[in-house]
């Protein structure tokens, strides 16, 4: 890669190591979104929209404030709105921010057959280069986190890029930018965790005893991760999962299947074809013809 | 369609509708398992390449796999009855080191279909029903919305092991056509000689040869 910030750490569909000689070059960026600051304005997914040129279609209203209804291949952001009613008996609106978590251990990239399609730079950012994309949809079946969307007008996967390319000349993401309450921030992965760390210590101290960082181990920990007031039941967040992980059949099937189903087809042609080298053809010779010919006459006569 | 008459010292073995549908499924086999292959392995992905690239073969090969269970359907359905496994299939199953080794003598007498083409035609039937319900679930333009996640996930391994056996039985049934010589005609001119049908399949051609049996 031409940028030293965009190195590449993993590559789709790929059995060689990717270029690894610049060691430990560029440390992990992370993506901290504090939960318990945002007020739900929307403005990151308008600085989204804004800075990638995404216009998705008007939707309409569900009754609830989401808008748009869900992730698109042309919306990578949307605030997801729940109303929990605590034990107290007191509302509270938990709003998430949701999109690519960009996973240590992606199982979008994991499922992607196609080389080069989705990368994972050395700083944690999963990408997906659509001009390699064949458009299957396999990466929406190994994303633990239902994040890829396919598009209905060029047939391939979008997703939030962690304005990888804002990133790569020093840049903040767009919704990291426009934030009005701070409660986006980015930075490296060990000064957000730190971060995190305080404004947890702050909330317990406010009550919020279960308050916590989300940064799942299943995954291997994401460079997008979440301050929550319940960090014990992340499933109040509109179906935040609570121990993702790339599910065990995405990893047989794009694991140990894979060389031993084709070893298995190297070796049946082989064996198929050394052995009739060994043994020569099964065939017809001059006895059977004359002995199908008597028993013929034996019938017809 | 037509079946010509063939010379006294030739059995009829295919008919030309049989004959046709094999070579349509062959070659929606070929295409379809060129790209699913593709899709499987990172080492076959250049396989895409047949059916003009990376997008060009995901769009086509579930067509073209439709195209295939359909014919392959016409094709093998109607042969469901010569294919039951008898008591005479266990023992030539029991013997396979013999078939493997061209001791054909030692083996019971096969009908139209010895015991060996038998497994390989209920393998197949399985693995394209298998492939084709799998293959609508994974087909994410059109269905794999409907379906939760797990279930795509799980039709993608069932998919793949179907295609895995599919493609394994698919090299022993091209194996044993160039293996037993004179086969190939069977499916291509639809007649065998008599001594082909007397060595490899002797219960079937006492059948043929029986002045009964309408020829």
């Amino acid at each position: 890669m031409a940028l030293q910030s965009l190195d590449i750490k993993q590559r789709s569909a790929t059995t060689t190591s990717p270029p690894g000689v610049r060691a430990e070059a560029t440390v992990e960026l992370a993506k901290l979104i504090d939960t318990t600051k945002c007020i739900g304005c929307k403005a990151c997914q308008t600085a989204c929209m804004e800075w990638n040129d995404l216009r998705d279609e008007v939707g309409d209203c569900n009754g609830t404030y989401d808008n748009p209804r869900d992730l698109t291949a042309e919306s990578w952001t949307v605030m997801r709105f729940a109303e929990y009613e605590n034990p107290k008996g007191d509302l509270e609106w938990l709003i998430r921010k949701d999109g690519c978590m960009h996973c240590a251990d992606p199982g979008c990239l994991k499922a992607c057959p196609s080389p080069g399609a989705i990368v994972q730079y050395a700083n944690g950012i999963v990408d997906f280069h659509e001009e390699h994309c064949i458009g299957c949809g396999y990466c929406i079946a190994g994303c633990p986190f239902d994040v890829p969307r396919i598009s209905k007008k060029d047939n391939k996967a979008y997703k939030c890029t962690l304005c990888s390319d804002r990133v790569a000349v020093g840049l903040e993401p767009a919704c990291v930018k426009t934030c009005p309450t701070g409660a986006i921030t980015f930075g490296t992965k060990q000064q957000m965790q730190h971060d995190a760390a305080e404004r947890v210590v702050d909330l317990k101290s406010r009550g919020f005893e279960n308050a916590g960082l989300y940064d799942p181990a299943g995954v291997g920990g994401t460079h997008v991760m979440y301050v929550l007031h319940h960090a014990d039941q992340p499933g109040l967040y509109n179906g935040l999962p609570e121990r993702p992980h790339v599910s065990a059949m995405v990893r047989l099937w794009k694991g140990a299947a894979k060389p031993l189903a084709l070893g298995g087809l190297l070796v049946a042609a082989l064996a198929g074809w050394l052995n009739y080298v060994r043994v020569g053809p099964k065939e017809a010779d001059a006895d059977d013809e004359r002995a199908a010919e008597r028993a013929k006459e034996r019938t017809d006569g | 369609m037509a079946d010509r008459i063939p010379a006294p010292d030739l059995l009829p073995r295919h008919a030309t509708r049989e004959r046709l549908l094999h070579w349509l499924v062959a070659v929606a086999f070929v295409f379809a398992a060129a790209s699913g292959l593709a899709l499987f392995h990172p080492a076959l992905f250049f396989l895409t390449n047949l059916l003009g690239g990376g997008p060009w073969s995901a769009l086509l090969h579930p067509f073209v796999g439709l195209a295939m269970a359909l014919a392959f359907g016409l094709f093998a359905l109607p042969l469901w009855e010569l294919n039951r496994l008898t008591a005479g299939d266990r023992i030539w199953l029991d013997r396979l080191r013999d078939v493997v080794d061209n001791r054909d003598e030692r083996l019971p007498e096969a009908g139209k279909y010895n015991a060996g083409q038998k497994v390989l035609y209920i393998a197949t039937v399985a693995c394209v029903a298998l492939l084709l319900l799998s293959g609508l679930l994974l087909w994410r333009r059109y269905f794999s919305g409907f379906f939760a996640v797990g279930v795509v996930r799980f039709a993608a391994v069932v998919h793949a092991l179907a295609a895995f056996v599919l493609v394994f039985a698919t090299i022993v049934h091209v194996a044993a056509a160039v293996w037993v010589k004179g086969s190939i005609r069977a499916m291509t001119l639809g007649t065998v000689t008599l001594g082909w049908a007397y060595k490899h399949h002797r219960a079937w051609f006492r059948e043929m040869t029986r002045p009964s049996s309408g020829r």
